[in-house]
């Protein structure tokens, strides 16, 4: 079939993008979007242009790297798929599909269908984990888990960190992201000693980023690829509330370094 | 050159403990100063930094994705073992090391494996500590299932998602690590060479992928974790930007490649759909679980699965090998499913298919069950092919999956270049010719918790390093030499795209370094790569510049890297004269069609030199010894 690709084309941060139209021919119903894509590149390199710049790797949907909007929903029209996973055959011949990427200040647009994600990273760095160093761990059984338990952090566990639910997010809010990971450690026993700090001290790497706040609009869960549920933001809400409340001072403190060393050279 | 392992002596129960108490120790006040690179974010190299800054090493860790979380790791779907024996069924960790290294075709170091049996135990303790929502029972209790060549039930996980969990703790220690400053994480950043000061690896130069700009790491050590090299078949399950690069370069540097024939095609892929294909998927191997896998005893057979009775089904590896059945090792399952195929047997429009039919346990254990067990996998299945595998058989074929060759290590995971440590996927360490499923998971983690913080720590404390800077003639000299090829790829502007060199390369080496080799095959295959490689450098079309987000010029540097290593995956596999585990040469096999190995000539680590691009490469041998576990013909029947 015949598709036609409307594209964001910016050269880099600085300069003016704009949407640029490209027809392929061609196109098989099995394709992903992506190699729809590649085989759109091929051709503009053979032309002479430069290609389409985009982020994947995987191409089996958990790496989270790849992801624009498709005709103005994230990763395309089909729910809980990714665009490396989104194959040709949910269009029709003669389709028109915009592509643009992630809009959200705290995404910086690189090139072309590229963003900038890292202040995700900085997000999971600011409490994203449970302090164990190599070495530390109890036996794997010590501590049961119920398996109802173990089956709900899962779920939030398995985000891809994509920035899906940012894009599709009117306000561009990170909660999904952030409350997914809040979710996921505090629910397992593991997790509880940091609970407080860890959704303090995430919230607040949050709320420093130029990320908008959550209205409960919905629109991250229904745009996830992973199915992750609203639920996840509640739980954060709920952390961060009694974390506060409980007020205790100390912990809002940057995590302790490991060696003394290192604690001087912070002070 | 002798290859020295440096294996501790003594029994091998206690060779780990030795090893760890002969070393040195590098005064904690004094480990800031010391700075470590890391290649790679993947399981190996955020363990390995994330344990390397808890200690209080100044670590500087690098990918090429936009962030660690996204390196290929993630992906892995089945399991990690664990000689954890809490299913009370025999499982020890010499079983662990047994099943191992008969399962590697007696190729790798026995002294490695009993290491990564010991270790695996520590980390599902670590990972479990850390936040990683393994399956559970009702109880509470860890639970576990099968992976083929084993017949304990010893495999950890986290629904199919098992790689990107233990990924995800893994880079969160790493980001508890970045921010308290002991690791410095460069994403988007390509190592592009190795520098070597009086043979000592002492730097890095690496471009930023975004604006460009090359730059020089200097360290005490440095270590790759950079994966593996299965995308030189163009198509396979890695991800689409897995490389070679950072061996290879290591590799001209001096650092020897082990066995770079020994790759493992995994039998249980979705076929192949189309000349566009990007990639392949993986269906993970727990399937086999619960999966039966046959084809129709007919040649030619085109009715639909359904219609097909049952005694005219072939289920060809229940009947070869009773006792494993449908959980033979990759390396049997993988052959025979190609065997039933080139007999015509095959399924799917390509005839390149065998069906993986669930319909038994469905009946047996309901499709809850089932899909609890598998739905993420059914749901990709059925998201790719449009079919619906709790209700029609899945069609599966083999594909590349994973690379046992690697660089060249010793026991302490130190290349042949003093100071270059190697840990993963990148290294040739522990799956001789076969990796068992489920194993390369534990190996990254092992290697990068348990062992490269030690190892390399040792090495620190023994050497004395004289401090380098960007005027030394060998940094410049490496410099300049980057500069200078990505300056060639961008000017050839030749015709032909660079994809297109990879697929017709990836073609070459998947017809006659793949499934099943000959020795005609492969001479003719070095004769072709050696000529693509000449039309490449004349004829390849690098668009745009190297002054920004340049992906084409990305691919371009790795595939000139896997024409390089494609032909001396070739020179290994002529030169190996049997047939072992994933190295199936047609000359060499039993009457009944198994592998048939040669252990008094080929019971050795074939490790390669590099001498130059027009010159042969030197050949240096690691002789294999067996103490432990004798060298048999491998029976899964
Ligand atoms: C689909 C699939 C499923 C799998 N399932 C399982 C399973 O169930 N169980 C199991 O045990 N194993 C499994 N494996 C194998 C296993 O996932 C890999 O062997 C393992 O994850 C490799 O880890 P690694 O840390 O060595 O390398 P990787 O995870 O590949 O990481 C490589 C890192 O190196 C970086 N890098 C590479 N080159 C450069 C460069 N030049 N400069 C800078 N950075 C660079 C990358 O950015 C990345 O961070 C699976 C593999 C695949 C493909
Ligand atoms: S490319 Fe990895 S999720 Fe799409």
């Amino acid at each position: 079939m015949k598709l036609t690709l409307k594209i964001w084309r910016q050269k880099n941060r600085d300069e003016k993008g704009k949407f640029v139209s490209y027809s392929v021919n061609n196109v098989n119903p099995e394709m992903s979007m992506l190699e729809c894509l590649d085989v759109l590149n091929e051709d503009l390199i053979q032309r002479g242009e430069e290609p389409v710049a985009f982020e994947h790797d995987c191409r089996e949907g958990i790496c989270g790297s790849c992801g624009f909007m498709i005709n103005g929903h994230a990763h395309g029209p089909q729910t809980a798929t990714t665009a490396c996973q989104l194959t040709m055959r949910h269009f029709k011949d003669g389709d028109q599909l915009t592509l643009e990427p992630w809009r959200a200040a705290a995404f910086p647009l690189v090139k072309d269908l590229v963003v900038d994600r890292r202040a995700f990273d900085r997000i999971i760095a600011a409490g994203g984990y449970i302090s164990v160093s190599t070495g530390n761990a109890p036996d794997g059984n010590a501590i049961p888990v119920p398996k109802g338990i173990a089956d709900r952090a899962m779920d939030a566990a398995t985000c891809i960190g994509c920035g899906a639910c940012v894009a599709a997010c009117p306000n561009a809010s990170a909660s999904l992201f952030t409350g997914a990971k809040i979710s996921h450690l505090g629910l397992l026993p593991q997790g509880k000693p940091e609970q407080d700090r860890r959704a303090l001290n995430m919230v607040a790497q949050m709320s420093e980023e130029p990320f908008g706040g959550c209205t409960n609009i919905g629109q991250c869960t229904e745009s996830c690829p992973k199915e992750i549920p609203l639920e996840v933001i509640a739980n954060m809400n709920r952390d961060y509330r009694v974390a506060t409340l409980r007020k205790r001072d100390d912990l809002i403190q940057v995590i302790t370094p490991v060696t003394t060393w290192s604690s001087d050279s912070k002070s | 050159m002798k290859l020295d392992a440096r294996i501790p002596s003594g029994p091998i129960e206690k060779a780990w403990d030795k090893a760890r108490f002969d070393m040195k120790l590098v005064n904690p006040a004094n480990k800031r100063k010391h700075t470590v690179l890391v290649v790679g974010s993947g399981l190996a190299g955020a363990s390995a930094s994330a344990s390397m800054g808890e200690l209080g090493y100044n670590v500087k860790c690098f990918c090429f994705q936009d962030s660690p979380r996204r390196a290929h790791s993630i992906a892995a779907q089945g399991g990690i073992n664990a000689a954890k024996n809490y299913q009370n069924d025999g499982d020890s960790v010499f079983r662990l090391f047994y099943d191992t290294v008969k399962g590697g075709d007696f190729r790798s170091r026995e002294a490695n494996v009993y290491r990564l049996a010991q270790n695996s135990v520590n980390i599902i303790d670590q990972c479990v500590a850390q936040g990683v929502p393994f399956a559970r029972e009702y109880g509470g209790a860890l639970t576990n299932r099968s992976f083929g060549g084993a017949q304990v039930s010893r495999t950890f996980y986290a629904r199919g998602q098992t790689g990107q969990q233990l990924l995800l703790g893994a880079y969160q220690a790493l980001e508890r690590q970045v921010s308290t400053g002991t690791v410095t994480m460069f994403p988007r950043t390509e190592m592009l060479d190795l520098i070597v000061v009086d043979g000592q690896a002492r730097g890095i130069v690496t471009r930023n992928l975004i604006t460009g700009e090359l730059d020089v790491h200097f360290g005490d050590a440095v270590v790759l974790a950079s994966g593996g090299y299965g995308n030189v078949y163009y198509l396979s399950t890695n991800a689409k930007g897995s490389n070679v690069t950072a061996s290879w370069r290591a590799h001209k540097r001096g650092a020897l490649f082990a066995n770079p024939c020994f790759t493992q095609i995994h039998p249980t892929c979705i076929p192949v759909s189309g000349d566009y294909q990007s990639k392949l998927t993986l269906m993970s191997e727990s399937l086999r679980n619960d999966g039966r896998i046959w084809v129709p005893k007919k040649k030619g057979d085109k009715r639909p699965p359904s219609q097909i009775p049952a005694d005219e089904r072939d289920y060809y590896l229940e009947r070869r090998y009773p006792s494993f059945g449908n959980l033979v090792p990759r390396d049997v399952a993988s052959r025979n499913a190609k065997h039933v195929c080139d007999e015509g047997r095959g399924v799917g429009e390509s005839g390149l298919g065998v069906y993986l039919d669930f319909s038994d346990a469905i009946a047996r254990l309901g499709e809850n069950v089932i899909r609890e067990r598998y739905g993420n996998l059914f749901d990709m299945y059925q998201r790719i092919t449009d079919e619906n595998p709790y209700k029609v058989p899945m069609r599966i074929y083999p594909a590349i999956h994973y690379t046992m060759g690697g660089l060249w290590v010793d026991y302490y995971l130190q290349s042949t270049i003093p100071g270059l440590f190697v840990a993963g996927e990148a290294n040739f360490s522990d799956h001789g010719a076969n990796r068992l499923g489920a194993s390369a998971l534990m190996q990254g983690l092992s290697d990068g918790y348990f062992i490269i913080p030690y190892t390399v720590g040792n090495y620190i404390a023994n050497s004395k390093l004289d401090k380098v800077d960007e005027s030394h003639p060998v940094v410049q000299e490496a410099v300049a030499g980057v500069k200078n090829s990505i300056h060639t790829l961008l000017s050839i502007k030749g015709k032909r795209t660079v994809d297109s060199f990879h697929r017709q390369l990836g073609k070459i080496i998947w017809d006659e370094c793949g499934m099943s080799r000959t020795a005609e095959g492969l001479k003719k295959a070095i004769g072709q790569v050696r000529e693509l490689k000449q039309e490449f450098w004349q004829n390849v079309n690098v668009p745009g510049s190297g002054s920004d987000l340049n992906q084409s010029l990305e691919k371009a540097g790795r595939v000139a890297d896997f024409f390089e290593l494609g032909e001396l995956m070739c020179i290994d596999a002529l030169n190996r004269n049997e047939s072992c585990g994933g190295h199936f040469r047609e000359e060499y096999q039993t009457p009944d069609g198994e592998a048939k190995r040669d252990d008094e000539n080929y019971s050795y680590v074939a490790a390669w030199g590099y001498n130059g691009p027009d010159s042969e490469p030197t050949l240096t041998k690691e002789p294999l010894e067996f103490e432990y576990v004798h060298p048999s013909q491998r029976s899964y029947k």
